[in-house]
């Protein structure tokens, strides 16, 4: 599609126009444009400059430190990290999910819910509004909430109070609203008490409303705008995503469902403990972050976006009514075929914070949450795959541990890595098709990051790519001459090129 | 009759043969400490317990109450030494509260947060330091060890072995066990040891029993240091 701008061929001449950083989303990211003399877009490239490492320093630890070391990877999804190392690491003491006692597995699936709400609403209510209420290209003083806050304060306010909801229902399950304890290998170490169950009741019917407010608003916001919310940043992509057995959309634990541009089915119900032999990860030398595709597409075609837009895509339906009735709608939209518009990111995502409004009154309404056989143990294993739905995407984490129960090996993909690729593209396409050949301002320079922004990114979750990544290091004198330079391959062989 | 000290001007009773720690835990005054435990002979080397005795420097938990003596514990310039010395025991090793299995229940995290300790303050040492799993029940973590003997002394004086011990000097000082090989797996500690649940911090720890005690339940949620101690040392010197 525009997979032409990644390199430009020939970079002399090229003026370069730097969005450093992208801001609005997790994370430190910037975006870089290579303009030629008639302003024309040659190259454009969303770089993930900051790296954490997480994969490598977790090996020499206990397994059962995971789930709350890994969560410290990010302060806004922490529970999708929590609990996706919780699953991986029940199958180390030998339970598998359908095993996970009741109570707990409901009490887990309420902590998910209460992440995914409160992170939706952080991301539309918080980082997105701006650009969507005023406009993408609006005075920088307009795009914050601040701004949100002074001209639809009903609005601003009830973002404000539905993500405060979200965070109110993981501490209660979890102590804490970020980084709390709840899962332990095998189940969870506490269940509700009738206070916090009836604390967390109170709010929920408003909870509900605004979310379903929230949906309407979206879809006003789109539709009036057409065709441009349809084509801006928009590419025709394959959708990964977990769904249940029979095709309902699914956050904590399902089978891996993907499907092409086309809406038909590339692969349904696979077991995720099985993700490599379907999921690879290619590294590129300018980012921190790594490109995953389906394996059995290829490295060209076999590149995928997850979140909420996959899997409204992806699904056969919602099992919460109200939910359901917002996505038979935006199903509407496209005619029942796949929505590739970019900006439907925020669309679908608002009707996932419906579902898990809805989904957790349920759960509060359910005597399961305040049981109290609450853990199960089976017999050890050495290898776990856990996989859950988080906000941005479909979470991998695998682990492998020694006899001393010790971490050997450990592989995360993370949400933002899958949608790597279709960010890049997302970016070209904007800069292709609305900055090319007009004089960049700043308010322009907006558009590429709304595109981004669409995704929710969490770059900073994103970003492992450690000791595979090509380095260049280069030695420059005072006149900006090359004296020397020395390149690291992604084999790890250096060579000082001839000509430095 | 008995015999009296003051403790930061209050005057407080002794008996012949008590430590100035001992008095003081008795009469409900708290002086911050990690090595000290009623149980076992004081060892004197963590000096948080450093007090000023008739204006001399000392340790109260090694430092025998005597008549008339004139005790200074809860001052800004104790205070501030302590929070300095607590301040070198976590730069020393690698003490990282967020992922730590003992958070809420360390003493060593307690106490800085009594100490009012916000930084490190000293640059980090970031050590490399062994993990030993190899026992099937009890795990060493020697990032997080800061050489209290705790576990030295209740192996030999409670448990009856002699499991740990401590050797090397300065900044070579590190925990041994009593075995050829040098692991845990060798030595005859078992679970229900005492010496396995002693550490003030989490070093010594028991296997697959993380985040267990959910937050809210954990030692330190809801008390600081200075009342869980005093409730439990006086309740484990009236046994």
């Amino acid at each position: 599609m525009y997979e032409h701008l990644e390199t430009a061929k020939n970079t002399e001449n090229l003026k370069r126009v730097v969005v450093d950083p992208v801001s609005r989303v997790e994370g430190h990211g910037k975006v870089t444009l290579l303009l030629d003399a008639d302003n024309k877009v040659r190259q454009a490239r969303l770089h993930i400059v900051e790296f954490r490492g997480f994969e490598r320093f977790i090996q020499g630890r206990p397994y059962w430190e995971l789930p709350v070391l890994v969560q410290r990877l990010c302060g806004i999804c922490p529970v999708s990290h929590h609990l996706a190392a919780a699953k991986a690491i029940d199958q180390l003491v030998g339970i598998d999910p359908e095993n996970l006692p009741v109570s707990a597995d409901k009490l887990r699936r309420l902590l998910h819910f209460g992440q995914v709400l409160q992170s939706h609403a952080l991301h539309f209510f918080h980082l997105s509004s701006p650009d969507l209420l005023f406009g993408f290209e609006s005075d920088i003083s307009k795009r914050s909430v601040i701004a949100v806050l002074s001209e639809y304060p009903d609005l601003g306010v009830q973002g404000v109070k539905l993500r405060k909801y979200g965070q109110e229902v993981i501490r209660m399950v979890s102590g804490k609203r970020i980084h709390g304890t709840c899962a332990i290998p095998g189940g969870v170490n506490k269940s509700l008490s009738k206070a916090e169950r009836d604390y967390l009741l109170e709010d929920i019917d408003q909870m509900i409303e605004w979310s379903a407010a929230s949906v309407a608003l979206i879809k006003k916001v789109h539709c009036s705008n057409l065709p441009y919310y349809d084509d801006f940043g928009t590419i025709r992509t394959n959708y990964l995503g977990l769904t249940k057995p029979d095709g309902a959309l699914e956050l904590y634990h399902g089978g891996i469902r993907a499907k092409d541009a086309d809406g038909k089915m590339i692969m349904d119900n696979v077991d995720y403990c099985q993700y490599n032999d379907y999921i690879h990860e290619e590294v590129r030398s300018w980012t921190y972050m790594k490109f995953p595709y389906l394996l059995s597409m290829g490295k060209e075609n076999g590149w995928y976006r997850v979140g909420p837009l996959a899997r409204v895509n992806n699904c056969d339906y919602i099992n919460t009514p109200l939910a359901e009735a917002a996505r038979v709608e935006f199903k509407a939209h496209s005619n029942e075929a796949m929505v590739h518009s970019t900006l439907a990111f925020h669309w679908a995502r608002l009707i996932e914070t419906l579902h898990c409004a809805e989904s957790i009154k349920t759960l509060l309404h359910d005597p399961d949450i305040m049981g109290h056989d609450l853990v199960a143990q089976g017999e050890k294993r050495y290898e776990g795959v856990g996989v859950i739905e988080a906000p941005r995407g479909t979470l991998f984490h695998h682990y492998q541990v020694d006899e001393n129960d010790i971490v050997t090996k450990a592989n995360l993909i993370v949400s933002t890595t899958s949608n790597n690729m279709a960010m890049n593209e997302s970016v070209r396409q904007v800069a292709a098709e609305y900055l090319s050949g007009r004089e960049l301002t700043e308010p322009l320079l907006n558009n590429l990051e709304v595109a981004i922004r669409a995704y929710d990114p969490c770059l900073s979750c994103a970003t492992h790519a450690m000791g595979k990544m090509p380095l260049q290091l280069e030695l420059i004198d005072a006149e900006g001459n090359l004296i020397d330079k020395l390149v690291k391959h992604s084999s790890g062989q250096i060579e000082r090129p001839n000509n430095a | 009759m008995s015999k009296l000290i003051t403790i930061d001007g209050n005057t407080i009773p002794f008996e012949e043969g008590q430590t100035i720690m001992e008095a003081a835990t008795a009469a409900g005054v708290y002086i911050p400490h990690l090595c000290h435990h009623p149980e076992f002979t004081p060892h004197g080397s963590c000096k948080l317990c450093t007090v000023k005795v008739n204006g001399r420097t000392c340790s109260a938990c090694t430092f025998p109450a005597v008549d008339g003596q004139d005790v200074l514990n809860n001052t800004q310039e104790l205070t501030d030494d302590r929070r300095l010395i607590t301040q070198m025991l976590f730069v020393e090793g690698n003490h990282f509260c967020p992922s730590c299995e003992k958070t809420g229940n360390c003493q060593l995290q307690a106490v800085a947060y009594h100490l009012n300790m916000l930084d490190n303050h000293f640059p980090l040492f970031y050590p490399n330091r062994e993990l030993d799993a190899s026992h099937a029940e009890v795990m060493i973590d020697h990032n997080r060890c800061i050489f209290c003997t705790l576990c030295v002394r209740a192996s030999q004086q409670k448990d009856g072995k002699d499991v740990f011990a401590i050797s090397g000097r300065g900044l070579n000082k590190h925990l041994i066990v009593n075995a050829q090989s040098g692991l845990l797996k060798d030595t005859d500690i078992e679970a229900t040891d005492q010496a396995a649940h002693i550490c003030p911090t989490g070093a010594i720890l028991i296997k697959r029993t993380a985040y267990q005690v959910p937050i809210g339940e954990r030692i330190y949620d809801h008390q600081q240091i200075d009342q869980v101690s005093l409730a439990s040392e006086n309740s484990q010197h009236d046994k």
